[in-house]
């Protein structure tokens, strides 16, 4: 668990990085990306997402809340040789995209991040005051 | 054609089919005649596969699993990978996109007539098992002099 927490740091730091990653000065590029699956789910403290993205390594990987907006961009990085040639290619990007718009609720200044064998978690809180809270019935 | 709600420009219709073409046109090569084990595309995991005159190099992108987990073996040149990856969904919390694959996968992966199946690795890295296989020596291309 230790390393998670180390790569947890980390991937919150690329979180507040601004569009200076590899992928955003490729994302010019004509290669259309590929959408990375995603689960998606809230609890009372704020919004969860998953998103399958290998063979993305942490510098690879630019996570970014521009506007209203959560951009998640990868550059995939295959272990290829120079004279490779391809013979079946069922992914046919190298680069991921992907983009969500936020909700005011929400504190994008606390997100958190964790990219751990390609899935990247990013965990968006709920700010403190909006967190729901359960209404009591009095009985007269 | 399929009932199109008329607010729609068509014309990203047109244009999403037109790329579609592209892209068939420019990937077909490989797709065709699709291999008999060969799985439609969106299955997981994805695979790639690449080679050189000396190796074949298989990639599959399959995130968020045990590598120890993987069942991977090769018989002449048919590469068999199965596993299983659990998505374990959260009680107490509204899901509102599962897209993510959850469950056991096995693919095939037929590789050129001349690897050497006694000669396989296979590592693990951000999601991707990446698996090597020498091909024999006598298949190589070899350059022919003339005298």
């Amino acid at each position: 668990m230790a390393t998670n927490t180390e790569v947890s740091r980390r991937g919150s730091s690329a979180a507040t990085q601004a569009s200076s990653g590899p992928a955003a000065q490729r994302g010019q590029s004509a290669e259309t990306p590929i959408r990375p699956p995603v689960d998606i789910w809230e609890d009372k403290d704020g919004i969860t997402l998953c998103a399958d993205m290998p063979g993305v390594s942490k510098d690879r990987l630019n996570l970014r809340v521009d506007g209203n907006n959560l951009i998640i961009e990868g550059q995939v990085q295959l272990e290829l040789a120079e004279n490779a040639e391809a013979l079946y290619a069922d992914v046919r990007s190298s680069l991921y995209r992907r983009s969500f718009s936020l909700s005011g609720e929400l504190e994008t200044g606390k997100i958190e991040a964790n990219l751990k064998d390609g899935v990247l978690t990013v965990h968006i809180p709920k700010r403190a005051e909006l967190r729901p809270r359960k209404i009591e019935v009095q009985a007269s | 054609m399929f009932g199109i709600p008329s607010t729609m420009p068509s014309s990203v219709f047109d244009e999403l089919w037109r790329l579609q073409q592209e892209v068939d046109e420019l990937f077909g090569s490989w797709s065709s005649p699709l291999g008999i084990r060969s799985l439609p595309r969106g299955s997981f995991p994805a695979v790639n596969v690449g080679q050189t005159p000396e190796r074949v190099e298989i990639y599959l992108f399959a995130p968020g699993i045990d590598p120890k987990s993987l069942d991977i073996s090769i018989q002449q040149n048919l590469l068999t990978v199965s596993g299983k990856r659990e998505v374990g969904a959260r009680e107490e919390a509204d899901y509102y996109r599962q897209e993510r694959f959850s469950g056991e996968f096995r693919r095939v992966i037929s590789l050129p007539e001349d690897v050497d199946p006694e000669r396989v690795q296979a590592k693990y890295a951000d999601g991707i098992v990446q698996i090597g296989v020498q091909r024999r020596e006598a298949a190589r291309p070899r350059q022919i002099e003339i005298h």
